[in-house]
Parts: structure tokens; sequence; C-alpha cells
């Protein structure tokens, strides 16, 4: 377990140093497609409210799971979609130029 | 929990298309793929975790039926909502991400302290994930509220408002380091510390005017990251951390650079100058001459004065929707060859970036959009400027040392223009709230007092009547 958490921490600190390192090279233009894509991904949280569901031992923690899968869904399938609909628009302007 | 190696290698390809699909986020040309990319990284990360827990057929269900409602309502929301809603939407799809993260926290530590054992790292992970999740969706929730003008506008204030907002947190904090040193109920504690931090998500928040609110939502999106991250820490799930470390670190350097273009610190946005701005050279505002202009005036100086002409679009033509009247206007110019530019600040609109969406739905082609840097000299050798609804990203206070609000933040040169068209409502300052001397300048400026879009359809209809 305590090996488990240290590999973890490891992972933790380098996705978020590569986060910071992907993130400040992108231009003033795509920050708002950029913020709706990223607010897609951490729509992740939707495959840990599976994984509740999937190993809930007592109705409670199942109800919990449901809901945060439904929020997830929310969360993933919303972002992504808007997300696509604001950098159609660009590809639809440049086309027109 | 220990992942099986097929679900480990596929989790590690869902990270691996999330990093890659950011990067090509970082180009017009390929953001859209990029999009597509991070989706189907999701797809995997979405399936392959069937594979890795066995489940009855009624789980599975009552998982593919919440799955495919929640995933109706994001699709149909995000499909309706029109792009001046968009922040406000970004915001909803944040919040609920952070109540997602929230309630696998909890109900990880409700399965632990029924197991009987836990690890203090991951209980305070469990306890991060559940205040920082619990403050996203309720802090998003009133983010909301205030963008789509249901209640609560402006800054709502009330007495020792921070006194109040720092017992909660304190409260909350207490509430873990009880849980933590292994006092009883820890369960109904846990909760209780749920309750507290949708409570201060509310508090925050409330204090925080409509202009502010972009980095509001962009920083609530970086918490959701944050919360994501801690709950794949108690679950023990990298796909979690990872996904949600880069969304955290996003959104940290995002809220960072929107914070700075706009001269205003952080801390000061959250914990202070509620209200305290602007009051003082509000009041005498009205009291100095300002050359204004009719729709047909304005219209005379672009047709006949002006070759090269740069709009300037702000926050005001964003509320009020007008960026299809620009488009109408900018068309109706070319049409009678003049050489028409966007310049965009970058924090224009209501996010960074925004205002490119807007006018690139308005069909602005993308190559006629300028940022601030590759713009600002060739305001000197530009016959008529435009500005619509924007106020401090044109004050040439901002040039001056000092202590006013907006001191040292880059502005566009609209000043150094021949002549200047300004499109605003009233002379009421920015929310910097401090007067903008542009507007006096009776040589150069003409104020258009109107709202955005009946202003600029009004010079167009002029232009039109007079070519």
């Amino acid at each position: 377990m305590t090996a488990q958490i240290l590999t973890q921490l490891v992972v933790l600190v380098l996705a978020i140093a590569l986060g910071l390192e992907l993130i400040s090279r992108v231009p003033a233009l795509l920050h708002t497609p950029l913020m709706s894509a990223t607010n897609a991904i951490h729509g992740i949280v939707v495959v840990g409210a599976l994984v509740i569901v999937l190993t809930a031992d007592d109705t409670l923690t199942t109800v919990i799971g449901l809901v945060a899968v439904f929020f997830g869904a929310v969360n993933v399938v919303g972002g992504f979609v808007v997300t696509n609909r604001m950098l159609e628009m660009f590809r639809g302007g440049r086309r027109r130029g | 929990m220990t992942l099986g190696t097929g679900t480990t290698l596929a989790y590690l390809a869902a990270v691996a298309l999330f990093i890659f699909g950011i990067r090509l986020l970082r180009s017009p040309q390929t953001a859209r793929a990029g999009n597509v990319v991070a989706a189907f990284g999701m797809l995997i990360a979405f399936v392959v975790t069937f594979l890795e827990w066995e489940a009855d057929a009624l789980t599975l269900g009552l998982i593919a039926a919440v799955t495919a409602a929640g995933s109706l309502v994001g699709a149909v929301t995000a499909r309706r909502v029109p792009m001046t809603s968009m922040p406000q939407f970004v915001a909803a799809f944040n919040g609920v991400g952070g109540g997602a993260a929230a309630l696998i926290a909890f109900s990880e530590f409700y399965e632990l302290q029924q197991a009987g054992h836990a690890n203090v790292v991951i209980v305070v992970m469990i306890f991060l994930a559940i205040v920082i999740g619990a403050v996203s969706f309720s802090g998003s929730a009133i983010a909301f509220v205030k963008l789509e003008e249901l209640a609560l506008g402006g800054s709502v204030t009330f007495p020792l408002q921070k006194v109040v907002n720092a017992g909660v947190f304190v409260l909350a904090l207490a509430g873990g380091g009880y849980v933590l040193a292994g006092g009883p109920a820890p369960v109904a504690v846990a909760a209780g510390v749920l309750a507290l931090a949708l409570l201060l998500g509310i508090l925050l928040v409330i204090p925080i005017g409509g202009a502010d609110m972009p980095i509001v939502i962009s920083l609530l999106n970086a918490f959701t990251g944050l919360a994501a991250a801690a709950s794949g820490f108690a679950l023990g799930n990298f796909v979690l951390v990872v996904a949600g470390a880069l969304v955290g670190a996003s959104g940290t350097i995002l809220t960072y650079l929107m914070s700075g273009a706009l001269g205003r610190p952080l801390s000061k946005i959250l914990f202070g100058a509620v209200a305290a701005t602007g009051t003082g050279a509000a009041a005498e505002a009205g009291e100095k001459p300002v050359t204004s202009g009719s729709p047909e005036d304005v219209a005379a100086t672009l047709a006949y004065d002006a070759d090269s002409i740069i709009f300037v679009p702000g926050y005001g033509l964003a509320v009020a929707q007008a960026q299809g009247a620009m488009a109408d206007l900018m068309r109706t110019l070319e049409a009678q060859g003049k050489d028409v530019r966007f310049a965009i600040h970058p924090v224009a609109g209501r996010m960074p970036g925004h205002m490119n969406v807007l006018l690139a739905e308005a069909e602005v082609p993308a190559e006629k959009m300028y940022d601030l840097e590759s713009i600002n000299d060739e305001f000197d050798a530009t016959d008529a400027v435009v500005i619509v609804g924007a106020n401090d990203v044109v004050n040439p206070v901002a040039r001056e040392d000092g202590d006013n609000p907006i001191a040292g933040m880059p502005i566009l040169n609209a000043d150094h223009a021949k002549r200047v068209v300004i499109v605003k409502r009233s002379l009421s300052p920015g929310f910097a709230g401090i007067d903008n001397p542009l507007f006096y300048d009776q040589e150069r400026t003409t104020m258009l007092f109107s709202d955005a879009k009946a202003g600029l359809e009004g010079v167009t209809q002029a232009v039109k009547n007079q070519g």
C-alpha cells in the first residue's frame, strides 16, 4: 500500500509538471476551447464513479456512485461537445476567409 | 487496489491520448482533432473499466441507464447553448464534475470505514477531494446563477463576510483533523465537512461581480481537476490522478494568465476590493464634456474619413450579443474598399479567447483577428478605431505609473489612431472602476451612446445609405 502511494505521489507531481508545461504554450486565441476541453478531461471522474459502483457492497454506496456517474457523464459529454462546437467555428471562419 | 495489466496499459493509452490531445489544442489548425483525440482517450478509459471489475446484470443496467441519461443531458445542453452563454455552461459542466469527485471521495471514505482501516495519506486525499470538489460544485452553481442572471446580480456582501468564510473553512479543516485523529462517528463528520464545503463554495463566489466571473470559472476548473486527482489517489486509480493533475495545472496557469492580463491579482478578486473602487471616479464622470454623435455621424467618419479601420470588441459586445452586427458592419465597410481588422485584447469577452469564438460564430475570418502584440504598433497608422463595449482594455491610464487599479495592465493603443469611435451605453467606468480619459478627448473621440447591437446596426444602415 505504501509503495503504491509513493508511486502515485511521483505520478501526481510529474503530471502537474507536464500540465504546466503543456498549457503555458497555448495561444490566447485558444484559451477558451482549451479551458472547455480540459473541463471535459476532468470528467475522467466518471471512471472513478464507475469503480465505486462496480465495487460497491451496499445500496448507499451504489446510489452515491450512480449519482456520480450521472454527473461525470454530463461533464464528459457536455464538455467535449461544446468544445467541438467552438472549434468548428474556427474552422468555418478560416474556410470562408 | 492493484489494476490488471491490460487495464493499466489501456489507462496508460488514455492518458497518452489526453496529453497528445491537449498538445494538438495548441494550434487552431489541429485543435479540433485534439478535442476528438482526448474524447477517444476518455472512451477507452471508460470501457476498459468494465473489464477490470465484474458486475451483475442489474448493476450494468443501472450504469448504462444513468450514463445514457447523463450523456443525453450533456449533449443536448451543449448543442443548444448559445455561444454567448457558453461561460456559464462551462461552469455548469465543471460543477457537476466537482460534485462527482466529492461524492466518489465520500463513498470511498465510507467503504474504508466499513473495512476498518485507512492510510493517513489516503484519508487526507479523501478530505481534499471532498472539500475541493464540493467548493467547485456549489461555487460553479453560483457562477451559473450569476451569469445566467437568474439571481444574485453584482456583488453580494454582508457584514463580517471574511470572518464567516474563514470560520467555515476552519470548521471544515477541524472536521478533517478530527477524523484523522480517530474520533467517533467519522462518516457523519465527513458528511458535515461536505456540507460545510458546499456552503463555503457559495460564500466564496457570491461577492464576486460578473466581469470577474471568468477568472473564477477558470479557478474552479482547476479545482475540479485537483479534486479528481485527489479522488483518484484515494481510489488508487492513476488515470484519474494524471488527468486530474493535468487539468489542475492547466487551470491554474490559465487563471494566472487571465488575472495577470486584467491587472487584478487573484487575491484581490477573491478576498478584497469588493465594491470598494469606482464610486469616486464614477460620480464626477458625467460632468466633463464629451463629443457625442449619432450613427450617421459615425458612418460619415468611417465612410469619408477612414481607409484603415480597427474594431475593438469588448465585454459589452458579448453581453449585447452584437458580434453578428459587428460582422455586418465589417462586410459593409469592406464592400466599400475599406481595410477592416479586429484587435482582440487577451481578456476581451467573458473568457480568454471567448471573443474569437464569438466573432468566428459571426463568420469573421480568423486571419482578421489580431492579438494585442501583433496589432498594437499598427494603431498609429490607422485612420479610425471603433471600440464597442470595451473600456479598461483601451484606457491609457494603464500606461501611467501609480496606484490606479489597472496600472501596468497591457492595453490596446486605440488612442494612437487618428479617430476613435466608442459605442457604449454610458460613460460609466468599466469594472476596474476608473474613468477613461479617452472618452473626453473631444478632438479625437466620438461617443455613440447606445446598446452595442442597436448602435452597430444603426451605423451599418447609415453607411449603406451613404454608399
